[in-house]
């Protein structure tokens, strides 16, 4: 594997992006894992996802030991355990086989993968790499989610895209200005200035765009907390990422030049952006989303608005990234070059190649494949 | 935790080989493709033995983080089938046929607690998984049981890193282990990793099912080596094919089928799959179960054997003699 690829130290602009293994990566939203198994794959790794007696999430490899079957097809029985549908094997919640129904003994090596799982901020994590790193701390901080102080609500994009492209669309929001041209584009955006700052699991980038006219979304926002407003604004976007995938982008705007660049936000109103992205393969991404607001908390009408109106404008980059990926997978022999703009997105890149030689792999190299595989060669005749 | 068993041949270079207990070598090897090993994981190499190469796996006890560097630790049996005294026989240089790491064994993390288990060379399997503990500062005791300290492998190592985790049973000193004793003081949260010779593991698991605790909290791992007596010579028969062949002390009923020429079902050949079963007919003699694949009901019976790793053995002076049918 690693001996045929010399690493490259210098280039952060891969084209398809590897995914670091030792990572949480949100596998489903709370409310999709229940007592009837789903299939979901993450990382490259197929799932089956189900819930024990008492509620705990569980991940398991979707494929039966025996003759790979998938679990997900099977049902759940007893406390925790899970029952294949080809010939009723039956797991715990720990992958091992607690029935074997043709035989009176268990074959002591039958046992399907289990991952750590973690259940936090409306989502179910999972960690496909070394378990003896996986450490909840890990999990990003994506608190709006599920904090009194914040409502809303959020979907799951299926992204055509390899999850690099979704997180370089967030962290440069220059785009508004030509993809989300009817809501939240404004000429504005690639006109103000930015400011980029990192340590060793975040990047940050922060704009502000200071008396200005509201483009329609925010105009909408801050009406529905000041319903006669009028006039200019002061928006702001603060990008917040936090390795390998998640990004939470401070969004708003206030009444201009009531202090809010310096702190004072109550004449304005603040949403968070919540973005996760989880490789679902090289090519294809499990892209959660939501948009938390910290005003008008009761309204219903709101939240459904809300996610209405962000589901449209992430249809637009849906659009692009797919139309992106397919042109990436066309033009093979063309490379990707960098603008100042991508600055943010370069210093996650490098952060996420960082996590890749920190598990011996090369962002370079092919993509993934969970920790305990190794390369299918069989040997003949053994 | 991942079980994966997808076969990665390679060469390995003998870089080390030293006596570090009685009848036990230490052998380190240079995988020419490494990857890492984790605890539980063994490698399967090709030994020559009469002149005929055949297969054996030996559990990694240690290895470097990135794998290039990989020990094992061959206990040179009395009763040996041959792999082992090719293996004492190695010497540094010498290039031998392995496969990358093979995992039947995985160590789980975020158990509550651990119990490590190990009898004798069965330390082998255990080594690893009792170092990752340590350095997660999971809540785990390792118990070693062995004939005299001079025969116990790294011992000395492990009573200098566990400290009070270790607990050790030496026969020679009167320390024996009691296996009731120990069961019984076990916690129901606790994971069990055994490893060892099969009276040992046979009397946990009893004792374990007795106290009706979880069978899958008991993890434990056999290459099929020991019995309850040791091997002799005997005789099978096959009426319906008019084969009859002597399996010697040092090879298996499946081994010696296959050279008299009998086309032969066969998977795991440690004892666990069931896919070698034979149908006993007729018995002169009494049969030495070695599988974990039967429950001690079939065993009893005495209708069936794992050909693999169960052998016939005989009271009295005459060889015993097993007729049987295979499929
Ligand atoms: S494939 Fe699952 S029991 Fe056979
Ligand atoms: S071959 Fe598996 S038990 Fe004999
Ligand atoms: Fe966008």
């Amino acid at each position: 594997m690693t001996d045929t690829m010399p690493a490259r130290q210098t280039s952060t602009t891969h084209k398809v992006m590897p995914h670091p293994l030792n990572a949480w990566y949100v596998a489903a939203w709370d409310h999709e894992v229940t007592r009837t198994p789903m299939s979901r794959r993450i990382a490259d790794r197929p799932l089956a996802l189900y819930r024990t007696e008492d509620g705990r999430a569980v991940a398991l490899a979707d494929a039966c030991w025996h003759r790979l079957a998938p679990l997900s097809m099977g049902k759940v029985v007893g406390r925790d355990g899970i029952q294949c549908p080809y010939h009723g094997i039956v797991y715990d919640s720990l992958g091992r086989c607690v029935s074997m129904p043709a035989q009176e003994t268990i074959n002591p090596s039958a046992t399907v993968p289990s991952f750590p799982v973690v259940e936090r901020y409306r989502y179910v994590w999972v960690w496909l790499g070394d378990p003896a790193l996986a450490d909840p701390d890990l999990v990003p901080d994506m608190h709006q989610m599920d904090d009194p102080a914040w409502a809303g609500d959020g979907l799951t994009i299926h992204a055509k895209c390899n999850f690099q492209l979704v997180l370089d669309n967030l962290m440069d929001l220059t785009h508004e200005e030509f993809v989300h041209t009817s809501s939240i584009g404004q000429e504005e955006l690639s006109e103000s200035e930015f400011i980029v700052s990192h340590d060793e699991r975040t990047v940050t980038v922060e704009r502000w765009m200071l008396g200005i006219d509201a483009p329609p979304f925010w105009l909408k926002n801050i009406r529905d907390k000041f319903p006669d407003f009028s006039g200019k604004v002061d928006r702001w976007q603060i990008i917040h990422f936090e390795a390998p995938s998640t990004i939470c982008i401070d969004v708003g705007v206030a009444k201009a030049g009531t202090g809010a660049p310096e702190g004072d936000r109550s004449q304005g109103v603040n949403g968070y952006v919540m973005n996760t992205i989880t490789p679902e393969t090289d090519r294809t991404s499990h892209y959660f989303w939501a948009f938390m607001r910290n005003y008008r908390l009761e309204s219903q009408l709101i939240t459904t608005q809300l996610r209405q109106g962000v589901t449209r404008v992430f249809g637009e980059d849906e659009v692009m990234l797919q139309a992106q990926q397919e042109a990436i997978d066309a033009n093979p022999d063309y490379e990707f070059y960098n603008l100042n703009i991508d600055a943010g997105g370069m210093w996650a890149r490098r952060i996420i190649e960082r996590m890749l030689a920190a598990e011996g792999r090369s962002a370079r190299m092919a993509p993934a494949a969970p920790a305990s595989s190794m390369t299918p060669v069989r040997r003949t005749g053994a | 935790m991942v079980a994966s068993n997808i076969e990665v041949w390679q060469h390995a270079t003998v870089v080390e080989t030293s006596e570090i207990a009685t009848g036990i070598r230490r052998i380190v090897l240079e995988p020419n493709r490494p990857v890492k090993a984790d605890p539980g994981t063994h490698l399967d190499l090709m030994v020559t033995i009469d002149g005929r190469p055949e297969r054996r796996s030996y559990s990694i006890v240690d290895a470097s983080p990135d794998g290039r560097r990989v020990a094992l630790s061959v206990f040179r049996t009395p009763a040996s089938r041959g792999g082992s005294i090719a293996m004492h026989a190695l010497q540094v240089g010498d290039v031998l046929e392995v496969t990358q790491p093979l995992q039947n064994f995985p160590l789980r993390h975020g158990a509550p607690r651990y119990l490590l288990l190990a009898g004798g060379v069965g330390i082998t399997a255990i080594v690893a998984m009792a170092r990752a503990l340590a350095r997660v500062k999971a809540e785990f005791t390792l118990v070693y049981a062995g004939r005299s300290r001079a025969a116990m492998a790294y011992l000395a190592e492990l009573e200098a890193e566990l400290g009070d985790r270790i607990r050790i049973h030496v026969d020679d000193e009167g320390t024996t282990m009691s296996v009731a004793g120990l069961v019984e003081q076990i916690a129901e949260d606790t994971e069990v990793y055994m490893c060892g010779p099969i009276r040992l593991m046979d009397a946990v698991r009893r004792a374990w099912n007795d106290r009706g605790l979880p069978p899958q909290q008991l993890r434990y791992e056999t290459f099929g080596a020991s019995g309850w007596f040791d091997p002799q010579e005997f005789t099978v028969r096959i009426p319906r094919l008019g084969v009859e062949t002597v399996v010697p002390k040092g090879r298996s009923m499946l081994e010696a089928l296959e050279e008299a020429g009998v086309d032969m079902m066969f998977d795991c050949r440690r004892g666990e799959c069931g896919l070698c079963e034979v149908r006993v007919l007729d018995l002169a003699g009494d049969v030495d179960h070695r599988d974990v694949f039967y429950s001690d009901r079939q065993k009893e019976a005495r209708a069936k054997m794992c050909c693999c790793v169960s052998r016939a053995v005989s009271a009295t002076d005459a060889p015993a003699v097993v007729s049987i049918e295979v499929s």
